[in-house]
């Protein structure tokens, strides 16, 4: 890959998905390209390269789609997930009493693993009879998000993180693969979402998980999307962000909700009652 | 100290295994089959048991631990070789708490141990 098309390809990435994509990462990228560039016919990935500067939308999404990371596994950081369990759905459950309505958006979903967790963890604390749960799952890639919503998973994905209790209580065996309960499967709606987009179609959301993706956000981007999710999380929602990941210098409407538990934020009270401070 | 018994037919894999304990910081033990692991847990009971679930008597050893009175329960990790769900059920309902699929690698065993609260 030549400096040109290196420089092509990162500006497609950052304008298109606001991906930051670092000069060390050159080898990665033509790796990733590779299967994009047989797909489309050309003979190699520095034609496909060649061709960025002027590509048609569905290439340059394939493009965009194929250099995402789509890394995931079930209860990934489980400390994340027995908070939910432990302190954000209860507190929720008690909070949302009288509504009795839950939203819960998984913005960064890869092939499914985050939402399919928190659909088991709402499955097993049995409130499904008497409250309306909306799990909303999306991610930029088409391809991740058609996997996620068709909830099969190899050997290997199956064994990571997942308890057995788990696996042989809501998976069925399927060949060599392993699909996940069409119980589970139906309590998530799942989507093609960019986060750079306009967040106008979510709102009040109770839980975001956001999860290893500002990470790879050039600043400008990350500070966008924060104030997006800002925007759409319920004044007393809780932000669930990867646990190597921080709002330093890209956002202040946030504060952690619990120093123990990394990743986990709630709105700032500035931010979240600007009126009550006002007066 | 943490204390793990493996319990395997194959040598090699006892020896490949123990390895890995070793580098986990674990004390490693190894027995050929049910009757000398169960020995060994009477002598000391080990933090967790690994038990192969191809072994002639694996299940019977996994429900004779579950059975014995003893003061401390070990965690149960049944290894197997096939990943069939009617394998990993009788591995459950015998007192397994996890399993792993063989061959495994430092990672996956140390990510079984961690959601078992072993590590």
């Amino acid at each position: 890959m030549n400096a040109a098309d290196f420089i092509c390809l990162a500006d497609l990435l950052k304008r298109r998905a606001g991906f930051h994509l670092a000069p060390s990462k050159t080898h990665l990228a033509t790796s990733r390209l590779a299967p994009v560039a047989r797909r489309y016919g050309f003979r190699k990935t520095d034609e496909l390269l060649a061709e960025l500067r002027d590509a048609p939308e569905d290439l340059a999404r394939a493009v965009t789609d194929a250099m995402m990371i789509n890394e995931s596994s079930f209860f990934r950081d489980k400390s994340c997930f027995e908070h939910f369990r432990g302190v954000i759905l209860p507190s929720l459950l008690s909070a949302r009493a009288a509504s009795r309505r839950l939203r819960i958006w998984c913005a960064a979903a890869a092939t499914g693993q985050e939402p399919y967790s928190l659909a088991i963890i709402l499955d097993e604390a049995k409130i499904a009879k008497d409250w309306r749960i909306e799990l909303i799952a999306t991610d930029i890639s088409s391809a991740a998000i058609a996997r996620a919503a068709e909830g099969r998973y190899s050997h290997y994905e199956v064994q990571r993180g997942l308890p057995a209790q788990t696996l042989v209580r809501y998976f069925a065996q399927d060949g060599e693969h392993w699909r996940i309960s069409e119980r589970i499967r139906r309590m998530v709606s799942f989507h093609r979402f960019n986060l750079l987009d306009s967040y106008g179609w979510l709102a009040e959301m109770d839980v975001i998980f956001c999860r290893n993706a500002l990470l790879y956000f050039e600043p400008l981007a990350k500070r966008a999307c924060l104030r997006g999710l800002s925007d759409v999380l319920a004044a007393d929602g809780y932000l669930a962000l990867g646990a190597s990941e921080t709002m330093e210098g890209a956002s202040t409407a946030f504060a952690p909700d619990d120093a123990s538990v990394r990743g986990i934020y709630r709105k700032a009270r500035s931010a979240a009652w600007p009126i009550a401070l006002a007066s | 100290m943490k204390h793990c018994l493996v319990v395997d037919e194959s040598r090699i894999i006892r020896k490949v295994v123990c390895h890995l304990l070793e580098e986990m910081k674990f004390y490693a033990e190894e027995a050929e089959e049910s009757m000398s692991a169960l020995e060994s847990c009477r002598v000391q009971m080990p933090d967790v048991v690994l038990v192969n679930l191809g072994n002639s008597g694996g299940l019977e050893l996994m429900r004779a631990l579950r059975r014995g009175k003893t003061e401390k329960q070990p965690v149960i990790i049944a290894t197997m070789t096939e990943h069939d769900i009617g394998h990993i059920a009788a591995a459950l309902s015998a007192g397994a708490d996890e399993f792993v699929l063989k061959p495994f690698d430092l990672h996956s065993l140390q990510e079984k141990f961690v959601q078992t609260g072993l590590m």
